[in-house]
């Protein structure tokens, strides 16, 4: 049996582990499905608000909580089980458990971001110019908050509760900093440089240009910072996760 | 080629050097006893070598495949069957199976089969879709052995696999052990049931504070004591303990109904057990003389009493 075949199988059996298990634990629903749209209704609702031009950003938004609510749970939630060690004892390396945990978390983005879409073109008239563009973004997007969510997952800890709070701790502040409230045109000095530095505004941009053709960076821009850090989070979640493997066995 | 080849294994942890340079190797097809006191440095051994942990120095490989160079070849070859019996407890017993055999990649008719067999084998046939979490630890652990061998593994490596078990459970584990070995085998077992090492394992291997102090099989590392041995007494009535004080007598111990004299001059110890016996009209109703068990052995290689 070739080592690629056997390493990319781990990866999906990892994913379909996660998603038996994991999709349907408090958590994830709370903090995954519940928490989006409560941020939604409290900004959305009653305020006047242009529901067509802060769409992208409310999509982004769901998207960016829904993939990454999955990871931060599953790792933690092994390791207080003591799953963990069985697993690592599957023919498995430290990379298919990550990428099983990311791809688990953005299938779970994906397809409830994916409903929330079809359900809200119902009710509000949406014309995406690109296509291609938004369904890139939507894979993309949720691979890139996915292993944010993998990388949330990497601290030393049994306790799924103490890691909520702590990915929560990271991930709130980045709605509002994120261009989904005040647009990125209208930020500048501290409040876009901030911005710069979370790939939910890249997310948020290229939903922008997907769908009404007005973004502030390049697509091409915001498509390479979210490879990037796609790339950075996973390397930075095995990196964690290998030297704190000893502490949750 | 053996099973199991591990060479100059070192793991550290901060300043406590939890597993310190230890080579050893498994024959194909053996039993291998891993055998030490709490905190010997065994759980640590099993994780290194069965790839779960990163090693400071050393090597550990599997059927000539290195587990830290090579992962995912070495543990395509290799059961596990961790301390604790980690099977997911959301899932049910059939699942879990599903899982494994998914993970080795074994096809779905064979799966099948196989999860069939093994659940009759561990007696879960009729719990096979009920969530692990409401099994009781016996049932847990049975679940766990099942997906350890699955994949009908070349090497089985068992962490403790009968502590805190019931008898019936026990015994499932041990005619396990058993079966897998005389299909081919080759087993890994820790433990620091010195019983279970004795009846199990063909080379027992005695570790204390992270090194091997001595390998070989049971019965020649009982030997390796047999300036010790052993007298086992017993009479038609009881006896006071100041009855063994006696010339080449080192100590006696009451053990069940008998006496254990231990002596380095048995030959004289019946002698005098038996002289003593009939001055004071008492019937001899079994004598033995026995070599050091390897519990003694073991005591007197790790200190530990």
């Amino acid at each position: 049996m070739k080592t690629p075949v056997v390493f990319l199988r781990g990866i999906l059996t990892i994913c379909e582990k996660n998603i038996l298990l994991y999709y349907t634990k408090p958590p994830v629903l709370m903090f995954g499905i519940l928490f989006p749209i409560f941020m939604f209704l409290a900004f959305f609702v009653g305020r006047n608000l242009d529901l067509v031009l802060f769409f992208p950003g409310f999509l982004a938004m769901m998207l960016f909580f829904t993939a990454s609510s999955v990871g931060p749970l599953i790792t933690p939630w092994e390791k207080r089980e003591k799953t963990y060690e069985r697993l690592l004892s599957y023919p498995v390396i430290p990379e298919s458990i990550i990428i099983g945990d990311i791809l688990a978390g953005a299938i779970f983005g994906l397809g409830i971001s994916l409903i929330i879409w079809i359900v809200s073109t119902l009710f509000i008239p949406m014309h995406i110019i690109n296509p291609a563009l938004f369904l890139f973004t939507f894979v993309l997007g949720t691979i890139a908050c996915s292993s944010l969510g993998a990388l949330l997952a990497s601290p030393a800890s049994n306790s799924p509760p103490n890691v909520m709070i702590f990915s929560n701790l990271i991930r709130f502040p980045l709605i509002f900093i994120s261009g989904i409230f005040i647009p990125l045109s209208q930020m500048q000095g501290l409040s876009l440089a901030l911005a710069s530095c979370s790939p939910l505004t890249y997310v948020v941009d290229l939903f922008n240009a997907a769908i009404s053709g007005g973004s502030f960076f390049s697509p091409l821009l915001d498509g390479g910072v979210l490879i990037a850090a796609t790339v950075l989070f996973i390397l930075l979640a095995r990196f964690i996760q290998v030297r704190n493997l000893v502490k949750g066995l | 080629m053996n099973a199991i080849e591990v060479d100059h294994l070192t793991k550290r942890f901060g300043t406590v050097t939890a597993v310190d340079d230890i080579s050893l190797s498994v024959q194909n097809g053996g039993i291998f006893g891993f055998l030490g006191p709490n905190g010997a440095g065994k759980t640590t051994t099993i994780r290194l070598i069965t790839g779960v942990l990163m090693p400071d120095a050393g090597s550990a490989r599997i059927r000539g495949i290195d587990i830290h160079r090579h992962p995912i070849d070495a543990k395509m070859q290799m059961g596990v069957i961790p301390e604790s019996s980690t099977v997911y407890g959301d899932l049910s017993a059939e699942q879990n199976l599903h899982l494994t055999g998914k993970m080795y990649g074994m096809p779905r008719p064979i799966r099948e089969e196989r999860v069939d067999e093994l659940l009759t084998k561990m007696g879960l046939l009729a719990q096979r879709k009920y969530p692990v979490r409401t099994f009781s630890k016996g049932m847990k652990q049975r679940v766990s052995i099942a997906c350890a061998i699955m994949h009908r593994p070349a090497v089985l490596f068992l962490d403790e696999p009968t502590s805190g078990l019931d008898v019936q459970s026990r015994r499932l584990v041990v005619e396990t052990i058993h079966q897998m070995n005389e299909e081919g085998s080759t087993v890994f077992l820790t433990t620091h049931n010195i019983e279970e090492a004795n009846t199990l394992c063909r080379t027992v291997c005695i570790i204390n504070r992270g090194r091997i102090v001595a390998q070989d099989s049971p019965e020649r590392l009982r030997r390796m004591f047999e300036a010790t041995q052993s007298v086992e007494v017993s009479f038609s009535r009881g006896v006071r303990k100041d009855f063994f004080q006696a010339e080449g007598i080192i100590r006696a111990e009451p053990c069940g109904d008998k006496w254990r004299v231990y002596t380095d001059n048995p030959d004289r110890v019946v002698k005098y057990l038996v002289s003593r016996a009939d001055r004071e009209s008492l019937g001899i109703t079994s004598l033995a003389i026995t070599g050091p068990s390897l519990e003694e052995t073991f005591v007197q290689l790790t200190g530990c009493t």
